[in-house]
């Protein structure tokens, strides 16, 4: 009994030995501190950019920038939950074209590049976050009328 | 001929400062997804146009591209000067000149090729549907090249023809993110309804075999970063003038510093051109963005 105990203890811990443990995106990214610091990064680059700067004219910065923290912490597979409105809502009535998601990009990779974050683990986010191109290009498509986001 | 190099040399020369010194202004796009020239003038690699529209103006913008690209060759020397421009990432036009020397034709007296065949072609490309990166099915483009040989005696002694043509293509490109070693990777196919004989240097057609045929072309490429780029290139050809016309192929490294800058580097592999087997070589494309 106490060989079959010992096997089977051996064989458990061989088996949790030689699976790897993978690192997740959010840790990948520095966590709530990386994630935190891209977002500023983001900001700052959005700041500088006259194409996008006049769409958050009226945007509550501070609120903004606690929805995309918990949105992308949510996306890397970190320990939030998302609480902000559906990319929908927030994007109803902008009129957004290519050029703006563009510059968004451009400005993200900006913002992760000064953070010093991998060429792979930037892939990984921008893989998961373009999976919402169509809702925030065409957010009529998932909104009922009359429930777009009043006040950011 | 002294004049002509100097000519073209002096008309790329001009039009690549005009674009490097007009006032800083760059498209959306983003960086390297505006490709490369490929060698008839049309966005893409270096043999094979894509769908993706030249230039890096996204929508509700404008862009464009000038490139002079050298392919150095054991027999000959392929020069290319090419300008195109997109617009609205919907259309894109492109005018190349093209100019295939022979290197050494003392060796190859009573060869019946020129000392130099030049070809110009005019190019246009739509874009059908889809996005390159942000929609889940690929881009699709269609596009035209009419291609003027302005020394077709070669093709004509050698069967050809006609000393003109118009190639019609329909690509399609998609870049994968995130897909390969945890990198961005651009896969592009293309099917050409072509008439040309080596892509029209040797003319258009043949003698009781006029009809157009069906060639595939594909691109694959791996994005180490948002800079560098590696990759590979296929592209079908007809042997319609019995001369056992080589398909081409290319392993290619492209740099793409800033959205100004494009530089291709690459190895190519044409095979057996007209009457010179083994055409192994260099290939260098440099790129200026507005």
């Amino acid at each position: 009994m106490r060989l079959m105990t010992s096997i089977v203890l051996v064989a458990l811990v061989a088996a949790c030995s030689t699976k790897p443990t993978q690192p997740t995106l959010y840790e990948r990214l520095g966590e709530q501190d990386g994630i935190t610091t891209i977002v500023d990064n983001l900001l700052y680059e959005l700041g500088g950019n006259d194409t996008l700067l006049p769409f958050f004219a009226k945007t509550d910065i501070g609120r903004f920038r606690e929805k995309l923290i918990e949105q992308l912490c949510q996306v890397s597979d970190g320990p939030c939950e998302y609480t902000g409105d559906s990319m929908a809502q927030v994007h109803a009535g902008m009129g957004l074209n290519d050029s703006h998601f563009n510059a968004l990009v451009t400005d993200l990779v900006a913002a992760m590049d000064e953070a010093d974050v991998a060429t792979g683990a930037q892939n990984d986010l921008l893989s998961r976050l373009v999976p919402m191109y169509d809702e925030v290009m065409n957010p009529d498509a998932y909104l009922e009328p009359g429930t777009a986001s009043q006040a950011p | 001929m002294v004049n002509r190099y100097l000519n073209r040399a002096l008309l790329a020369g001009a039009v690549l400062s005009m674009l490097a010194l007009a006032p800083a202004w760059a498209g959306s796009k983003i960086l390297a997804t505006s490709a490369a020239t490929q060698i008839e003038g049309a966005a893409g690699g270096g043999l094979v146009p894509w769908a993706v529209i030249g230039g890096y103006g996204s929508e509700g913008e404008w862009g464009g591209a000038a490139s002079l690209t050298r392919v150095g060759l054991p027999d000959f020397q392929l020069g290319t000067a090419a300008v195109h421009a997109g617009v609205n990432n919907r259309v894109e036009f492109s005018f190349a000149q093209q100019t295939l020397q022979v290197d050494n034709l003392a060796s190859v007296l009573g060869s019946p090729l020129d000392g130099v065949i030049e070809q110009h072609v005019y190019g246009a490309k739509a874009r059908l549907w889809g996005d390159l990166i942000y929609e889940p099915w690929p881009q699709i483009s269609l596009g035209a090249q009419h291609k003027v040989n302005l020394n077709p005696a070669a093709g004509t002694v050698l069967g050809a023809n006609s000393d003109s043509g118009t190639d019609w293509y329909l690509s399609a490109s998609k870049l994968y993110l995130h897909a390969l070693f945890e990198r961005n990777v651009l896969l592009n196919g293309t099917f050409r309804y072509t008439d040309a004989n080596e892509t029209g240097f040797l003319g258009f057609g043949a003698e009781g075999e006029s009809d157009p045929k069906f060639m595939v072309e594909a691109s694959a490429g791996l994005f180490l970063n948002a800079n560098w780029a590696l990759g590979v290139e296929y592209r079908q050809k007809p042997d319609r003038l019995n001369l056992g016309e080589s398909d081409w192929r290319d392993a290619f490294v492209a740099w793409f510093p800033s959205k100004r800058v494009t530089v291709v580097g690459a190895y190519t592999d044409l095979g057996k051109v007209a009457l010179w087997d083994d055409q192994t070589g260099w290939y260098l494309s440099v790129q200026i963005n507005n």
